[in-house]
């Protein structure tokens, strides 16, 4: 859309309160010079968390693997579920930067810049529970694919290998990605700041100025990047859901899962999206540029993949009794009524039948009703992955090789501690850059026109 | 920081104006009048100004997001084909060279060699990192204000000082010697 037409449609403007360039620049820069009391009691918990998920992670280290609950037959856990976990929480901000980019979605510029924070610091998370998982982490550059003292290269027909190469690619060209995005917006900050903090703005701005050179190749380079990086969002969860789709494991050997765990990642993302979003809106008072409208938007996108979740969940059941095949049907039996029901009731309350209340209009415009609906969407996320993995691998195929698994103090030390972790790098980054793209924004505000004013007056 | 480039027997004007449609006219009759040696400055990637007002057409970046990810593309395929062939060894009774398994790992490759040549490209094209001092430059480019910086021979300053006069900047700096941006 243009700057002309949109001037023409100010009633449908996404953000149709911030009136001029300059309001852009002062209401976000606001945010990076303010750091509240709030902030730092945050910034405090986050810090003891990461401590916490450090110590539980040196202790693995130190007593070995055994210090989790996995074992025979359930050698995959808590680690792989929230590994699995945090990388479909980054899908979302790749969607919301570059997909909706591409669709040129006018209400993506206020939120894209803190789902794409979100983005990559959530595979930063999620990477590290790989390292974790092998329990010998001093190995873990084995994953890098290079040939061993006899000259035996990886086995790339396994599906591992591919997700090391997703993984990386993922958190690279989203790093990339979310970098170049901040350039002009660092430029700004720079501009306004003073002292020490000009000194590091001016290094991590790269000199910008937003000349016509710049500004033409800039946002050529954009487009291409959001054009690698939709087809690299679709990929990466896919490629993860074939490291259990390529097993010939009772509920996991099916061809539905990577549109299943694609869905799923943008439903858990979007939802995360949420969380972060209202308090953001609400400490950095940034009411203006994430309005009702943006969170009606999101809404609507959880109600979508929602639908497809829970319809990926019933073609399951289906085709778990169509297929007549025993394990297939016992695996499925026991995750609604076995041992691990629980798990698979949270997982089809909070994705299949909370979200259902967004059909309803007044829901998706209550920011409070959403918070809550979007805290539902993250735990029950989680147990989607739980369910799929830890109920599969207790049940396969020959009875007495069934087995339970109990996590550890170790693995929840390591779950919750993930949450600081990521929380740390998120609070540091509203401290540090720009939390809403200040130079996109721009976009959806009517330029500064010699008519105009003429026409205020 | 690397001194800025100065050009030798040239003046340089900045002009800082506070609408974008009187920016695109400067533009314009700069052009009009035949001169090539000036940048224009916003605060967004404004995409009149860009093809409007300086007739700014296809970017190279897309040679440099092609040739990488083909490169990318290539190199997945041929290192997981060569590596597979360096030592034969059939596993799961797959056949030795696995099209379908390796087009993941040439997909991957070719996304991240084709991004991170993007960066490249523009990063050359649009000159970044920029060291030099920051002079021919105005703060409130990053604000809420577009500027124009105009290097012309001595000859020919006086008539670019009347074009920019003429559509009303909210400044004007004159340098007596101008810059190379």
């Amino acid at each position: 859309m243009t700057t002309a037409e949109l001037r023409q449609q100010r009633g449908t403007l996404p953000n149709p309160d911030v009136g001029t360039y300059e309001a852009v620049n002062r209401d976000v820069l606001k945010v990076l010079s303010r750091p509240g009391k709030g902030w730092w009691i945050l910034f405090g918990m986050a810090a003891t968390g990461v401590a916490v998920f450090l110590g539980s992670w040196f202790w693995q280290i130190y007593k070995g693997i055994g210090v989790s609950g996995l074992n025979a037959p359930v050698g995959w856990g808590v680690y792989i579920t929230t590994f699995v976990f945090w990388v479909g929480i980054a899908h979302s901000g790749t969607l919301i930067s570059a997909i909706l980019f591409l669709f040129r979605a006018p209400w993506r510029q206020a939120i894209y810049r803190a789902s794409e924070a979100m983005t990559v610091f959530a595979v930063m998370t999620a990477g590290l529970f790989p390292l974790i998982h092998v329990g010998r982490v001093w190995h873990a550059y084995w994953l890098i694919p290079y040939p061993n003292s006899r000259f035996l290269w990886p086995n790339f027909r396994s599906p591992l290998v591919w997700d090391v190469f997703a993984i990386t690619t993922y958190f690279t060209v989203s790093a990339v990605f979310f970098y170049l995005g901040t350039i002009p917006d660092l430029a700004a900050a720079r501009d306004q700041a003073r002292g020490l903090r000009k000194k590091f703005y001016q290094i991590i701005s790269l000199g910008w100025r937003g000349t016509d050179r710049e500004w033409h190749h800039f946002s050529k380079a954009y487009i291409y990047l959001a054009a690698l990086a939709t087809p690299l969002v679709l990929s990466v969860h896919s490629v993860v859901s074939w490291d259990f789709a390529m097993a010939i494991v009772p509920g996991w050997h099916t061809t539905i899962f990577a549109p299943y765990f694609v869905a799923g990642a943008i439903f858990s993302g979007v939802g995360l999206v949420i969380t972060l979003a209202v308090p953001m809106r609400k400490f950095f008072g940034l009411e203006d540029y994430l309005t009702v409208k943006h969170f009606e938007a999101m809404a609507k996108l959880c109600l979508l993949t929602s639908s497809i979740v829970l319809y990926a969940y019933l073609t399951e059941y289906f085709l778990a009794w169509y297929s007549g095949e025993p394990p297939e049907r016992g695996s499925f039996w026991n995750r609604v009524f076995g041992h691990y029901w629980w798990a698979n009731w949270i997982m089809l309350t909070c994705n299949g039948f909370v979200p259902l209340m967004l059909w309803f209009k007044r829901v998706r415009r209550s920011i409070a009703a959403l918070f809550v609906i979007s805290i539902f969407i993250n735990i029950g996320m989680w147990f989607e992955r739980f369910v799929i993995i830890v109920t599969s691998l207790s049940h396969e195929y020959e009875p007495w090789a069934w087995g339970l698994y109990r996590p550890s103090v170790v693995e929840m030390g390591i779950l919750l501690g993930s949450f600081a972790w990521f929380g740390f790098w998120f609070l540091l980054f509203t401290r540090l850059l720009p939390p809403v793209a200040i130079a996109e924004m721009k976009e959806v505000v009517p330029p500064p026109m010699r008519g105009s004013e003429e026409a205020a007056t | 920081m690397i001194p800025a480039k100065r050009r030798q027997g040239h003046r340089g004007f900045f002009a800082l104006f506070e609408h974008l449609d009187s920016t695109i006219d400067a533009c314009k009759a700069l052009r009009a009048a035949g001169h090539k040696g000036f940048r224009a400055y916003a605060p967004l990637p404004e995409h009149h100004l860009l093809e409007e007002g300086l007739a700014l057409k296809h970017s190279p970046v897309r040679v440099f997001t092609l040739a990488g990810a083909m490169t990318g593309a290539a190199t997945g395929f041929a290192f997981t084909t060569w590596t597979s062939m360096d030592w034969p060894l059939v596993t799961g009774g797959k056949p030795i060279f696995s099209i379908p398994a390796y087009v993941v790992i040439a997909f991957e490759c070719a996304i991240l060699f084709g991004a991170l040549s993007t960066v490249i490209g523009l990063f050359i094209n649009a000159g970044l990192p920029n060291l030099r001092r920051m002079v021919a430059y105005h703060p409130e480019c990053s604000n809420g204000s577009f500027g124009v910086y105009v290097t012309a021979p001595a000859a020919r300053a006086d008539t670019v000082k009347e074009i920019l006069e003429g559509f009303k900047p909210a400044e004007l700096r004159e340098d007596p010697e101008g810059f190379d941006v």
